[in-house]
Formats: structure tokens, C-alpha cells, sequence
């Protein structure tokens, strides 16, 4: 049955409902379904409003030569089992089911908005007595305790539906309390108490707008609900006899469900058709409130919308004696990413990249965030975010252009021969899953090893990179380990199938410092013991002077300067990369926007 | 676990307190009610001493709890036959019938759940679109519906009765099909929404893209890390539609004559019978307790968080 609508059925509770509402009202209009079933419920309040005038006889009057007549003649859509006017008995039987419905639903949201937001903004005992309240209310079966209230109030459908819009109020009660909780603590909310608003005003002013949203699309989906159960009681008989309802009409109908078929449709159609165009317009009335108030998401890692189009030579530095003759395991060559727009249009984050890496050399790609490094490393696993795709560009992997490979053949590749590291170590491992089913799965899917055999070699790693004890980490669940160890177990993880090359997205940044040098350290020596090459992203200098062999600067989705770490760190020739390495040199971590760099000294940077 | 066991007596024993003195305080007079209005005076003084209904109120609920705790509820006022037999030869058919609906429901759900999530396009909004309309349908229209199609028209299933699971398998299938894909279908509804949205959520996880990066390949990513990372929330809906599947059947037996809990409720509340109802509230609740219960634990098998705490 559908009485069950909780709060775990309504939506997270939307920002601010500052749009006004005639433009809320615009765009509901614009919305198909929302308008049809807003008709639709229009239409059927009219005729129940205008019942007295159209039906054509007294619903109540039965001729015992008319029962069960066909539709047609007197009968517009003929007589029931009592010889009653079908037609009128419909017309009135709204009157009540809609009065009905709108006194439980307006009683649910009287007591569960009031009790809401006073729980939600003074908080403390009332939140703790009314959610308990809640919940017991919640806890039974509605039509249960309407029946046992029936069993001793009676058949009057006014009484059962104040009882039911008690029983329904939790719903209202839970989504404002989370919606005004939410907000109370929010900064304007403290302004306007410090500013010397009275509470009345505050929740009338702040509280009250962030409410509306959540609290209008309930109110259609309860309105379903009761519209169904009161129907339902009346088909169990259990509701006042002497007055036509649509749940009595389908009983009677459904009585005589071998002589007169028919009949049942009108009832039904009548409560089937009310339920749906609530229930849909509820769901187009979430569809218009929340887009309009929740702001697109910015994609994590994804660069600033525009990207400088005007192209600049890259700096190229001399390979030095001993570089640059390495096998080459990747190479990337004229490499642009793009997010497709709602609006059809393609968003670039990434431009023309080129990028080498040799067997047994760290390359590092060095930038600040949102430059592009992280959008560079995933499309090398072929593994961006949903909207993104390669635009142009090749990336050959051992001669092999990974963008032209099945993706059974690049499932394949992952794990065994190219491998990732992570940023963020808690966020990279399945919080559901041991740390030991972590390790093995991969290997035994990519190796074909033993289950046994698996946790032989996955023991053996965790040692490997500095973990103490290893058979109790491995029998560990995500939360139960620190960061610092999170990260070495994704570190074994990314190279328990031996790969040749490892694609590391700023392995340290998320970690402590002192973590971040013994992580560091690892790294390195894994990379000489297993020969990888490593495409190391960082943003910081410090991490590529440690480590890296070769370097690439991204900025705004493009290399500006590439060539070995000793030449660039001797002699940086792009005035961004001055920017960083003074950005090093003075101890602060260039995370945000650097400051610009006139177009002239750039220019001068590569003449 | 201890905890959740004590506030679960707790909620029952509320139930049971506040059902019990509403009841009585809103019944007239009850011996008048049950004989009607043509018994003499006598008669209705005799039937009120019978029942106890002379004693005070506190006392009645004394002798209750006291009955109750040892699992006797009364006898019927109408068929003198103890409440606890009515209800436990009716609990199993509703049951029967709600288990097998939540089965359904958990099952097909998840199919067309990860479908929506997985396929997106075309599929989710059919899948959305569909599961809105089908949550709002009551399910005594689709009850009727399916006895006009397969039990009137083409003849494949019985419009009414029931066999216990015990006595025919087969025959049980047969009676329990029609009423359990008219019970089930708004709850799938529910529950698909709630799984697709979970889906999404865990498939835009990080730890997602380092699982595929380390070449596992997608369907096992999708059916094992993420279907089980998505599974608590659906679970918790999965649990308040067991509730409502409850309240549900109450008419769904109605329609097709399966003598279950519901088939009593409705008889014992069209009479009046007190007795019968404190039990079936009582029933009810316990119910609904155990059910939290299990939801519980499952939830701890699902999430080694949850476990630890």
C-alpha cells in the first residue's frame, strides 16, 4: 500500500526557496505532466464544487426496476446495485472524498509543520519527546489504528480522517524539522538574531521560505495517500453507509462484479486518476523547486569553465646526458578533454597536452588545482567522470592507443598494467568491504590466483609498505585504519599486479606531514624494486625535487613548460613555473589562483 | 542490540497502554452494543458482569497485562474463542502472504533499481515515470484489476480462496500469485526509487573509480561494491513498506477472500470486538518491533560501520 510516505521518500530539502513564486508557477506550467495532472484535479474539484447542479437525480433515491441498469437513457453511466444514478452518486461521492482528503492532509501539516519547526529551531527536549512521538506513530500500520478507532468512534469519515492526518503528520513533522535544523545555524539566521529579531520574525522571514518547498511537494504525495486509504475503508465497508463515497461505490461494484463489470471502472478511474495526478504533480513540483534552487555541482578536479584559448609555445628543455632514452611506456600526444554541457555546448578542461613517460621514470605534472593534471591522469585510465570525454588527441600505451581499445580490453589493462594511486586515501576504499577483500579481489580477478594465494601476496605487500601488522589490517574495515595507513594500503593495492605504470594523483596531499615523506620514500622505492614508469601529479615543487626524473607544468588545461627536473629546476624559463617555485620557496602551498603574470613578461619568459 | 530489544518492549508496551484506555474510554455502553437494542436491561447487566465490564477500568487492565505477558489476550466477545488461537490460525496466511510480497518486492526492485541507475536514459525515465504513477495506485485497484484480467476473463488464476503453503505448494502459488503482485507493486515502486537514487550516489563515490582502475571488471563493480554500498538505505524503505504491506493486506484479503489477519480485523472492528482488537494491535506491534529488529542486524551485516557501534 502506498501509506508509507516518510521522509525517506522525500527529497533532500532544497537551498532557499527565494524563487518567487509566480515564476515557480511559470515553469510548473511549462512542465507537461504537471499540467495535466493539475487539470486534471481542477476539473474533478469543479465537478464535485458543481455536484448539486449536474448530477441529474438524487444520488441517494434506489428504484428497485433500475438495479444495475445499463449505461445509456435515464443513466448516463447506469444504475447501481440499488438502482441509483451512478452518474450523481460519482458527482457527490467526490465532494466527500476531496473534503475528506483535504481535512486529514490539512491537520498533517498543521500539527507536523508546527511541531516541526518548533523542534527544528528551539530544538532541545521538544525534538527529543516529539521525534519519539514520531516514531510511534509511524510504527503501526495507519489502517490498523484507523480500524480500531472505527471499531469504537464509528463510521464517520470526518473522525477518521482527522485521525489519519494525526498518523500522517511524522511525514511533515520530519522533513521540516531536517529542513529548519539545517538552516537555523546557518550565517544570515545568526545576523538576523543578532540584529535584534524576534524569533516570530526570524521563522516567518528565513525559516518559513525554507520550508515551503520540501513542505508543498509532501502535501501532493499525502494527499495520495489519503485520497487511497479513505477509498480503502469505504471499500472494506467500514465507512459511513449512508453517504456515497468513491471507496463504497467500488464495494457495491465490485459486489457485482459478474453481472455488471463495468461498473467498477468510474469508482476506480475516479480514485486511480485523483492518486496519479497528485502523485505526479508532486513530482513535478520537485522537479521545478529543486532545480531552480539547487546550483549545478562543480565537478571535483574539473577546471574553471573557460580555458585560454589563445595557444602558447610550450618550453621545451634539452634532454641532458642519461634522459629521454628510456623505453617509452606512454605517450600522450595532443591530448584535449571536454564536459558536455546541459546546453549542448562542450566545456575544454584540458588542451593539447603531450607527455612522455619511460620505463623506470617518474614524470611529474605539476600544477595548481584546476589546471587539469587530475582530468590528464584519469583519461589515461580512461576513467572520467561521467560528461567527460576525450576530445582529440592519442594516448598510446606501449605503442597501443588506449582511446581506441575496447573497453573489455581496457579492463583488462587496469590493475595489471597500468595502476592508480589516489588523492584521498578514506574516500578511495569500499567502505562495506574488508581491507583483505580490497587487495585480494583485484588480484585474484586480474591474476587468476587462489583465494589463498591472494592473501599470501597481500599480506606480504602490507608488510611491504610499512604496515606492522599486517593480519590485522587485512582483516580491518576502511574505518577502522588512519589515513596515513589507508593510503599505504592503496599504495599496495595499485601495485599488487605488478604494473608498469603507475598513475599517482597527488599520493601525499591528503596526509600529515610527517606521513607524506614516509609515503614519499615508499614510493620511491617501489618504483626502482618493481622498475615502473609513474606519472607522479602533484602541485607541489617539493614533491617533484624529491622524486621526479622529468617534468611537465600545466596551467589552464595546457603544458607550459616540460623537459628534465635538473634542467627546469636550474633554469625555470616560464614565468608561471618562477611563480611556483617561489610559491615553494616561501613556504606556502600554491593552492588557489596565482597571481597573474602580465601578458609581456610571459611573452619574454620563452624568447 | 540490548537496547533496541528494551525500547522495542517499550514501544509495545505504550501501544498496548494507549489502545487499551482508548478503547474503553471511547466505547458506550458495550453489553447494550453487542446484544442490541431489543435485549431486556437484565440481560445486558448479566453480559456486563460477564465480561467484567463492571469492574473499574484499572483493574480490567491489570487482569489485561497480567493475561497478556503470559500470552492470553481474552476471549472474543462474539465467538468466545480465545484471541490468541483467532490470531495465530490467521497470522501465518498474512504472513505468508506480506514475506512473499516483500520478497517480490526486494527482488524486482533491485533489477529494475540498478537498471535505471546503471542505464540511465530512456530506461530511468520509464523506470522513474513509472514507479511514481505505480507507488500512487492503491492496491485494491490493481487487486480488482488482476481478478478482472486472470481470474474472470482468461481464467488462469481463482478470483478467490487460499491453501496453506503447508498443505500445497502449488496450491498456495496458485491463490497467493494475484495478491501478492497487487500488494507489491506499489512497494517496488518505493523501493526501486530509492535504490536507483542510492545507486547514483555510491557510483559517483571515489572509491568507485579506483575499484574500476584496478581492472575489476564493471558488472561485478556494479552488483557487489556498489549495489551493497546502496542496499542500506533501500533496506530502511524496504522496512517501513513491510509496515504498510501489513496495512495493505488488511483489504487485499478482502478483495480475494484469504482468511488472514486482515479478514479479522475488519470483523472484529465492523463489532466491536475489543478484545480481538487489543489483540491484533498487540500483534501488530510486535510485529513491527521484530521487523526493526531484523532490519537492524541486516543493516550490521551490510555495514561494518553500523556493526561496530
Amino acid at each position: 500500500m502506498t501509506e508509507t510516505l516518510t521522509s525517506a521518500q522525500v527529497p533532500p530539502v532544497a537551498g532557499s526557496a527565494s524563487a518567487a513564486r509566480t515564476s515557480l508557477w511559470r515553469r510548473l506550467v511549462k512542465n507537461p505532466l504537471g499540467v495535466a495532472s493539475l487539470a486534471f484535479l481542477v476539473l474533478v474539484a469543479l465537478l464535485a464544487a458543481l455536484a448539486p447542479v449536474l448530477a441529474p437525480t438524487d444520488p441517494a433515491v434506489p428504484s428497485a426496476v433500475d438495479v444495475l441498469a445499463p449505461p445509456g437513457g435515464d443513466y448516463l453511466l447506469g444504475a447501481d446495485g440499488s438502482g441509483r444514478d451512478i452518474l450523481s452518486r460519482l458527482l457527490y461521492a467526490s465532494r466527500l472524498s476531496l473534503l475528506g482528503g483535504l481535512l486529514a492532509l490539512t491537520v498533517a501539516a498543521a500539527l507536523g509543520i508546527t511541531s516541526g519547526l518548533v523542534a527544528g529551531y528551539y530544538s532541545r527536549w521538544f525534538e527529543t519527546v516529539s521525534s519519539w512521538v514520531a516514531g510511534l506513530l509511524q510504527a503501526l500500520p495507519g489502517i490498523v489504528v484507523l480500524l480500531a478507532a472505527r471499531a469504537v468512534l464509528g463510521p464517520s469519515i470526518w473522525t477518521s480522517m482527522v485521525i489519519f492526518g494525526i498518523l500522517l503528520s511524522p511525514a511533515f513533522y520530519r522533513v521540516v524539522s531536517a529542513a529548519v535544523s539545517g538552516v537555523r545555524h546557518e550565517l544570515y539566521v545568526d545576523a538576523a538574531r543578532v540584529s535584534g529579531l524576534s524569533d516570530e520574525r526570524i521563522i516567518a522571514r528565513h525559516v518559513l521560505t525554507v520550508v515551503r518547498a520540501p513542505a508543498i511537494i509532501l502535501a501532493a504525495g499525502i494527499a495520495a495517500i489519503v485520497i487511497a486509504i479513505q477509498a480503502g475503508l469505504d471499500f472494506l465497508g467500514l465507512g459511513d453507509p449512508t453517504r456515497p463515497t468513491w471507496g463504497g461505490m467500488l464495494s457495491d461494484a465490485f459486489a457485482n462484479i459478474y453481472r455488471a463489470p463495468l461498473m467498477l471502472l468510474w469508482p476506480s478511474l475516479a480514485i486511480g486518476l485523483t492518486c496519479i495526478a497528485l502523485a505526479l504533480l508532486g513530482n513535478a513540483l520537485r522537479d521545478v523547486l529543486e532545480r531552480t534552487s539547487t546550483p549545478k555541482k562543480r565537478r571535483r578536479g574539473a577546471a574553471p569553465a573557460t580555458v585560454e584559448v589563445r595557444s602558447e609555445p610550450v618550453v621545451v628543455h634539452d634532454e641532458l646526458p642519461g634522459t629521454g632514452s628510456g623505453e617509452e611506456l606512454l605517450h600522450v600526444d595532443g591530448l584535449s578533454i571536454g564536459y558536455d554541457q546541459p546546453d549542448g555546448s562542450l566545456t575544454t578542461v584540458v588542451e593539447d597536452v603531450d607527455l612522455t613517460v619511460r620505463r623506470g621514470e617518474v614524470h611529474g605534472l605539476v600544477g595548481e588545482s584546476g589546471s587539469g593534471k587530475t582530468q590528464t591522469a584519469w583519461s589515461i585510465l580512461r576513467l572520467l567522470p561521467p560528461g567527460g570525454r576525450m576530445v582529440s588527441g592519442a594516448i598510446e600505451f606501449e605503442g597501443e592507443d588506449l582511446a581506441k581499445l575496447s573497453e573489455k580490453a581496457m579492463t583488462r589493462l587496469r590493475g595489471r598494467r597500468i595502476a592508480y594511486i589516489p588523492q584521498e586515501p578514506m574516500s578511495n576504499l569500499d567502505p562495506a568491504f574488508s581491507i583483505g577483500h580490497q587487495l585480494t579481489e583485484p588480484m585474484r580477478v586480474a591474476l587468476g590466483i587462489s583465494r589463498a594465494e591472494a592473501k599470501g601476496r597481500a599480506l606480504d605487500l602490507l608488510a611491504r609498505v610499512g604496515i606492522t601488522d599486517p593480519q590485522r589490517t587485512f582483516a580491518a574495515y576502511p574505518h577502522e585504519i588512519s589515513g596515513g595507513m589507508a593510503q599505504r594500503v592503496l599504495i599496495a593495492g595499485a601495485v599488487s599486479c605488478n604494473p608498469d605504470l603507475l598513475i599517482a594523483d597527488e599520493p601525499t596531499t591528503a596526509l600529515d606531514v610527517t606521513v607524506q615523506a614516509e609515503v614519499l620514500d615508499l614510493l620511491r622505492d617501489l618504483q626502482s624494486e618493481f622498475h615502473m614508469g609513474v606519472l607522479l601529479v602533484t602541485h607541489n615543487f617539493g614533491v617533484v625535487a624529491d622524486l621526479c626524473d622529468r617534468v611537465s607544468v600545466m596551467r589552464n588545461g595546457r603544458i607550459v613548460e616540460t623537459g628534465p627536473a635538473r634542467s627546469i629546476f636550474a633554469d625555470p624559463r616560464h614565468a608561471y613555473t618562477r611563480s611556483l617555485f617561489a610559491a615553494v620557496l616561501e613556504d606556502a602551498e600554491p593552492r588557489g589562483e596565482l597571481t597573474t603574470v602580465p601578458v609581456a613578461t610571459r611573452e619574454g619568459a620563452h624568447s | 542490540m540490548l537496547r533496541r530489544l528494551v525500547s522495542g518492549v517499550v514501544l509495545v508496551g505504550v501501544l498496548s497502554t494507549l489502545a487499551f484506555f482508548l478503547l474503553y474510554a471511547g466505547s458506550g455502553d458495550i453489553a447494550r452494543t453487542i446484544l442490541g437494542q431489543q435485549a431486556t436491561q437484565e440481560t445486558v447487566d448479566r453480559l456486563t458482569q460477564q465480561l467484567g465490564l463492571d469492574r473499574p477500568v484499572l483493574s480490567r487492565f491489570g487482569q489485561w497485562v497480567s493475561g497478556a505477558v503470559r500470552g492470553d489476550f481474552g476471549t472474543s466477545w462474539f465467538t468466545s474463542q480465545p484471541v490468541t488461537d483467532a490470531i495465530l490460525s490467521r497470522l501465518a496466511v498474512t504472513l505468508s502472504l506480506v514475506i512473499g510480497a516483500t520478497v517480490v518486492t526486494a527482488i524486482v526492485a533491485v533489477v529494475l533499481g540498478v537498471l535505471a541507475a546503471t542505464r540511465g536514459g530512456v530506461v530511468d525515465r520509464v523506470v522513474q515515470i513509472g514507479s511514481v504513477v505505480a507507488a500512487a495506485v492503491p492496491g485494491f485497484l490493481v487487486a480488482i484489476g488482476l481478478v478482472m484480467v486472470f481470474a474472470i476473463s482468461l481464467r488462469i488464476f481463482r478470483p478467490t480462496g487460499y491453501e496453506a503453503l503447508a498443505d500445497s505448494p502449488t496450491g498456495w502459488l496458485a491463490t497467493v500469485t494475484l495478491p501478492v503482485i497487487a500488494l507489491s507493486l506499489a512497494s517496488i515502486a518505493g523501493v526501486a526509487q530509492q535504490i536507483r537514487g542510492a545507486m547514483l550516489d555510491a557510483l559517483r563515490k571515489d572509491y568507485v573509480r579506483t575499484l574500476r582502475s584496478r581492472g575489476l571488471p564493471e558488472s561485478r563493480i556494479v552488483y557487489e561494491h556498489v549495489l551493497r554500498n546502496a542496499a542500506g538505505p533501500a533496506l530502511s524503505v524496504l522496512g517501513l513498506q513491510f509496515i504498510g504491506l501489513l496495512g495493505g493486506a488488511v483489504i487485499i484479503e478482502q478483495i480475494f477472500a484469504i482468511p488472514g489477519l486482515g479478514q479479522v480485523a475488519v470483523g472484529a472492528t465492523a463489532r466491536g470486538d475489543i478484545p480481538l482488537v487489543m489483540g491484533l494491535v498487540v500483534v501488530t506491534a510486535v510485529i513491527v518491533v521484530v521487523l526493526n529488529i531484523i532490519v537492524d542486524l541486516l543493516q550490521g551485516w551490510l555495514n561494518p560501520k553500523v556493526r561496530q557501534s
